[in-house]
């Protein structure tokens, strides 16, 4: 049971990351790879911040600062030197390797035993205290996100993802629009490192590699929740990215636990999110698309 | 009130497929004007809409809006006084956002969107007196998203989106090219009593022979990037479709 348990904690803390994915991908459409890097970016941020004692109220706007840059560096390579989308966020995510390796001097940092987010003792028991913990986390960023994609500045950035000519000629600067979009996703995804680095205990230059895949199947999978349940209020579609990430993270937490070699992991996340993905579109399915 | 001045639009300059879009082209549009533009495929009439309102930028010469110059402004800071209504109905409006979202969207015209929440009650009740005039019963429908809605629905909202902001020129690319004959009129009604109401001043490309002779005040044709005639009020009223037809065999 504990084995599902640290499923869904870890779910969690990949929620952040997956919120900035749904937005960059579903509301902007714009496929955004830097993801790889800013959340191990967001993770050695983290790292430095607590192994050099600095205190939290300085470590957390480090670390969504750190993110939102990425991001920033992404969304200008596309912007202005009209490089593509996909292209721009494999530049930034292979550069942020050396970044990252640099920032942290070593390629591994342990954290066990430092001041963190989940030092903060709501509860006794640690596994429910970092559930809470992170739970408050997610609803503070879902009640904000709804907030923002709700405002006129939302609207726009919806528009921009899905009508660019439109929203131009409507007098909207869409570039900016963009890079203050992937600024904020990119401190998201960062957010979720550090996350997962004081929930896992140490900090790795390699825990980024492939995060963006598992992001992307949580996305899918929630997206079919949404479009089986037909939901259309934005604020249930945030939280059914909770129940997305929850839902991948267990199904994978399975397929461990049925003694599946765990090198062969992220060959299994693959498989798994292309089954996520096709599935949907296959004649077998047809339901999940009827409107 | 809209000079074009000289304006030259080169495209594959200095290639074997070198096309002269815009020739040394000069227009003034006066305030209140509903100029109706016609033309061959590839005479420029559509590069002209470009060029005002900023998705293509300008060669040379100069363009001046109420004296002042504007050729230098990307198309979103010129939305502000420039509103465009496409030749695709789909892409005057964004599919995956409701009808209220859209007009939202709409009436915050070239200023800056801020993290406000804009849409309160004030708003709806503003936006259904709006959607009123089209009597397609889309009051009801205000949260049901645009991609739900025909062309024609969408088209004619696109027209009216134009006044929720005050805007000074609208700039009409073959807007009923796409629609059916009924969904054509309708379209074009609304837009001749918009036009009317706000004493809009208008740039009106259409291939439709009676539109052009119906609809507007004034008419150009242009050719090969230049113009080739200009009838005002007088002229344009004893202008019949045939001659239209004729003025194209000549090309």
């Amino acid at each position: 049971m504990d084995f599902y348990l640290a499923a869904v904690l870890q779910a969690l803390c990949f929620t952040p990351m997956c919120l900035g994915i749904y937005i960059t991908l579903k509301v902007f459409n714009f496929p955004d790879i830097t993801t790889d890097g800013s959340y191990t970016l967001g993770a050695v941020i983290c790292a430095l911040g607590m192994s050099n004692g600095l205190p939290l109220v300085l470590t957390v706007p480090a670390i969504l600062v750190g993110g939102a840059l990425a991001g920033i560096s992404t969304a200008l390579i596309h912007t202005k030197l009209k490089v593509n989308a996909l292209l721009s966020g494999i530049l930034m995510m292979t550069a942020l390797y050396s970044v990252n390796l640099s920032l942290m001097g070593r390629s591994n940092i342990p954290l066990l035993g430092k001041q963190s987010f989940f030092s903060l003792s709501l509860v006794s028991d640690t596994d429910l205290n970092i559930f809470l913990i992170t739970l408050i986390i997610i609803l503070l960023l879902i009640a904000g996100l709804n907030y923002l994609l709700k405002s006129d500045f939302g609207l726009a950035m919806r528009a921009t993802g899905n009508n660019e000519v439109m929203i131009r000629s409507l007098g909207v600067n869409t570039g900016s629009i963009k890079i203050i979009g992937l600024a904020i996703t990119n401190s998201l995804v960062a957010l979720s490192g550090a996350l997962v680095a004081q929930f896992q205990g140490f900090t790795d230059i390699n825990m980024g590699i492939g995060i963006v895949i598992s992001g992307l199947g949580s996305v899918m999978i929630a997206e079919t929740v949404i479009r089986l349940f037909r939901i259309e209020r934005m604020i249930m579609n945030l939280c059914c990215i909770v129940i997305g990430v929850c839902l991948f993270q267990l199904v994978l937490a399975f397929t461990l636990s049925i003694g599946i070699d765990a090198n062969l992991l992220k060959l299994l996340t693959s498989c798994f999110v292309l089954l996520i993905v096709a599935l949907p579109n296959s004649k077998w399915f047809k339901f999940l698309n009827a409107k | 009130m809209l000079m074009l001045q000289n304006i030259t639009k080169v495209f594959f300059k200095d290639k074997p497929n070198e096309i002269n879009a815009l020739d040394d082209f000069s227009l003034t549009i006066h305030q209140g004007d509903f100029l109706t533009v016609v033309g061959a495929n590839g005479s420029g009439k559509s590069t002209l809409l470009n060029v005002i309102s900023g998705s293509e930028m300008i060669d040379g010469g100069k363009l001046l809006l109420n004296e002042k110059s504007i050729e230098a402004f990307p198309d979103y800071k010129r939305s502000k006084w420039i509103a465009r209504v496409f030749q695709n109905p789909l892409q005057g409006t964004a599919s995956e956002l409701s009808i209220l979202d859209n007009f939202r969207l709409a009436s915050l015209r070239g200023q800056s969107k801020t993290l406000k929440i804009g849409v309160d009650e004030k708003f709806k009740t503003r936006v259904k007196e709006h959607l009123n005039l089209l009597g397609m019963g889309l009051e009801n429908k205000i949260n049901q998203p645009m991609g739900g809605l025909s062309g024609g629905q969408r088209q004619a909202l696109t027209m009216l989106m134009t006044v929720m902001s005050e805007v000074k020129v609208l700039l009409l690319d073959e807007p009923t090219a796409a629609l059916d004959p009924r969904s054509a009129n309708k379209v074009m009604e609304l837009a001749d009593q918009l036009i009317q109401e706000y004493k809009l001043t208008v740039v009106f490309i259409t291939h439709n022979m009676k539109e052009a002779t119906n609809y507007g005040d004034r008419l150009i044709q242009m050719s090969h990037g230049k113009l080739k005639r200009d009838l005002g009020k007088k002229g344009k009223k004893e202008l019949k479709p045939q001659d239209l037809y004729e003025w194209f065999n000549e090309d």
